[in-house]
């Protein structure tokens, strides 16, 4: 049930038989195979605690910040297993926008775009920085709202504004995937469908994955779709045909509303 | 009369006692002062001649002020890694551990030890072994005061320290550490631009803390009416000379030393409005 392979497009990442247990038996994720899709949106479902948040943080390994985190199975990206590689290459490659925006309130909001490499201290010539910052923000569309307030704080954005940048600091890196967790739940619903939008225009560039307990926003954006169910994955399909015609009566039932 | 109004007088009452008797206490201080005062008016801050002979009586408080700042200095020098590494370990690298706990446990243990007896370890334990390792021949002091000092002030800056430690958002952590930082940046770049009102706060109040303590200074500092000369010179502090002569002291020579208690009182209601300030601004 859980060797599910959607589509014979090309993937970026290949998830196999990826299990994480945050103590000895108690799985968040249980044997889950899946490969996800270069320059698409990939949208992981689910009711809480299924795993789904988890799922996501591992691509880029965040979920090892949990405490007694074990993990078995691997992550390709491309042909890489990213459990042998070290952290700080590997989130400069896959990264991460969270479910409240979370700018540096300390840095302005030039300094909150270029602040992976100032975290990483990667010195750059003061035009590269300008450019990184400018391309960044232009594609969030933000440049516009914001190029003449580059240097002021990025808290006094609105939380739709702020969320953008967090989605520019991510793009920075130029990664190759970018892992978004709920990143419109706590935002009102013209920032949503802005954020939307964004996703939509960025797949061209990049590879998205995009964890939402919203499931008209899976079916809007996304291109596929997983179902996760208590740490399994129930369900890998197009969007189209989960949404459409489900195999798994519980997809279904999540999907009609029956729980969730 | 119902008992909501007599439980509004009695609150009433109690809080204005507050009020009279820390009024009380700030009106004795300047009355008795006031003799020391008009003999000697400011230059009493910058006279450093403490002469109690009858007939030629003469009192400066500045080899006590210059006491007290250099044994707080330097325990605040000392507490200062000390407290910031405590702080770190508990607030951040062993949160919510077994570990945290107990290092935890024991910092409010050493907050909670009676400065006596803070003084009797460092007389009896402290002292015979900076002689032991040759620093002074007496192990009496500047730097033996301002060591006991710094133990006795870790716990207070640590203790607010790691609370605003712990304060600072996960998701700030949670953001950097997905930008690629490791632990270390993580704390240098996020940790502690976000902590550091909190931080400089507490080192500010552990500070004003220091400047008033009392026993555990009296018995090690060697109660030298002398402007310290260096690091193991002996001294005064301005709370060990009240503790040690209030006894016998009269007419001027108590008035001095009531003026030495006002100033102390001044000097630390400032520090702690400060690090009171800093922490207001801050939340």
């Amino acid at each position: 049930m859980n060797e599910i392979n959607t589509t014979t497009k090309p993937s970026i990442l290949s998830i196999e038989d990826l299990s994480i247990a945050y103590d000895i038996d108690k799985y968040a994720v249980r044997n889950v195979s899946a490969k996800i899709e270069k320059n698409a949106i990939t949208a992981i479902m689910g009711p809480s605690g299924c795993g789904k948040t988890t799922l996501l943080r591992a691509i880029n390994r965040m979920h090892e910040l949990y405490p007694n985190i074990s993990t078995k199975g691997q992550i390709k990206l491309y042909d890489e297993n990213i459990y042998d590689m070290s952290t700080i290459k590997l989130r400069r490659k896959i990264g991460m926008v969270f479910q409240r925006p979370n700018p540096f309130p300390t840095l302005s909001i030039y300094e909150n775009v270029i602040a992976g490499y100032k975290l990483n201290g990667i010195h750059m010539k003061r035009s590269e920085r300008d450019e990184i910052v400018e391309t960044s923000l232009r594609d969030v569309t933000l440049w516009d709202e914001v190029k003449n307030s580059l240097h002021k704080k990025g808290t006094f954005l609105s939380g739709g504004q702020q969320q953008r940048l967090c989605v520019a600091r991510a793009l920075a890196f130029k990664p190759d995937v970018i892992l978004l967790d709920e990143p419109t739940s706590a935002l009102d619903p013209v920032s949503t469908a802005k954020i939307e939008d964004l996703l939509v225009e960025l797949k061209k560039q990049y590879t998205i994955v995009l964890v939402t307990h919203n499931m008209s926003q899976a079916a809007r954006i996304s291109d596929n779709s997983m179902f996760m169910y208590l740490g399994e994955l129930i369900e890998y399909e197009d969007t189209k045909t989960i949404f459409t015609k489900p195999k798994d009566p519980r997809t279904e039932g999540y999907l009609t509303g029956k729980f969730g | 009369m119902n008992s909501d109004k007599i439980l509004k007088y009695v609150l009433f009452i109690a809080s204005l006692l507050i009020l009279l008797i820390a009024g009380g206490m700030i009106y004795s201080l300047f009355r008795g002062a006031i003799p020391s005062f008009h003999q000697f008016g400011w230059k009493f801050l910058i006279s450093s001649k403490w002469d109690p002979t009858q007939g030629r009586e003469q009192y400066g408080a500045l080899l006590f002020i210059a006491g007290t700042l250099f044994t707080s200095i330097l325990a605040l020098v000392i507490a200062l890694p000390m407290a910031f590494s405590t702080s770190l370990f508990i607030g951040e690298y062993f949160r919510n551990t077994r570990m945290a706990a107990i290092v935890s446990t024991f910092v409010d243990l050493l907050a909670g030890i009676p400065s006596i007896i803070y003084g009797l370890w460092g007389f009896y334990v402290l002292r015979p072994f900076i002689v032991s390792i040759g620093l002074s021949p007496q192990g009496y002091g500047i730097f033996t005061s301002g060591l006991i000092l710094a133990i006795m002030i870790i716990p207070y800056a640590t203790s607010l320290s790691n609370t605003t430690i712990m304060m600072v958002p996960n998701e700030l952590k949670e953001a950097a550490y997905s930008l690629g930082a490791t632990r270390l940046e993580v704390i240098w770049n996020v940790i502690l631009p976000n902590a550091r009102s909190g931080i400089t706060a507490s080192y500010v109040l552990a500070f004003g803390r220091a400047l008033g303590e009392t026993l555990a200074v009296t018995m090690l500092i060697g109660n030298a009416n002398i402007i310290p000369t260096g690091l193991f010179s002996t001294g005064n502090t301005m709370a060990s000379v009240i503790a040690n002569q209030f006894g016998e002291a009269s007419g001027l020579q108590l008035s001095s030393l009531i003026e030495i208690g006002l100033l102390l009182f001044v000097i630390t209601t400032i520090i702690n409005a400060v690090g009171k300030f800093i922490i207001k601004k801050m939340a």
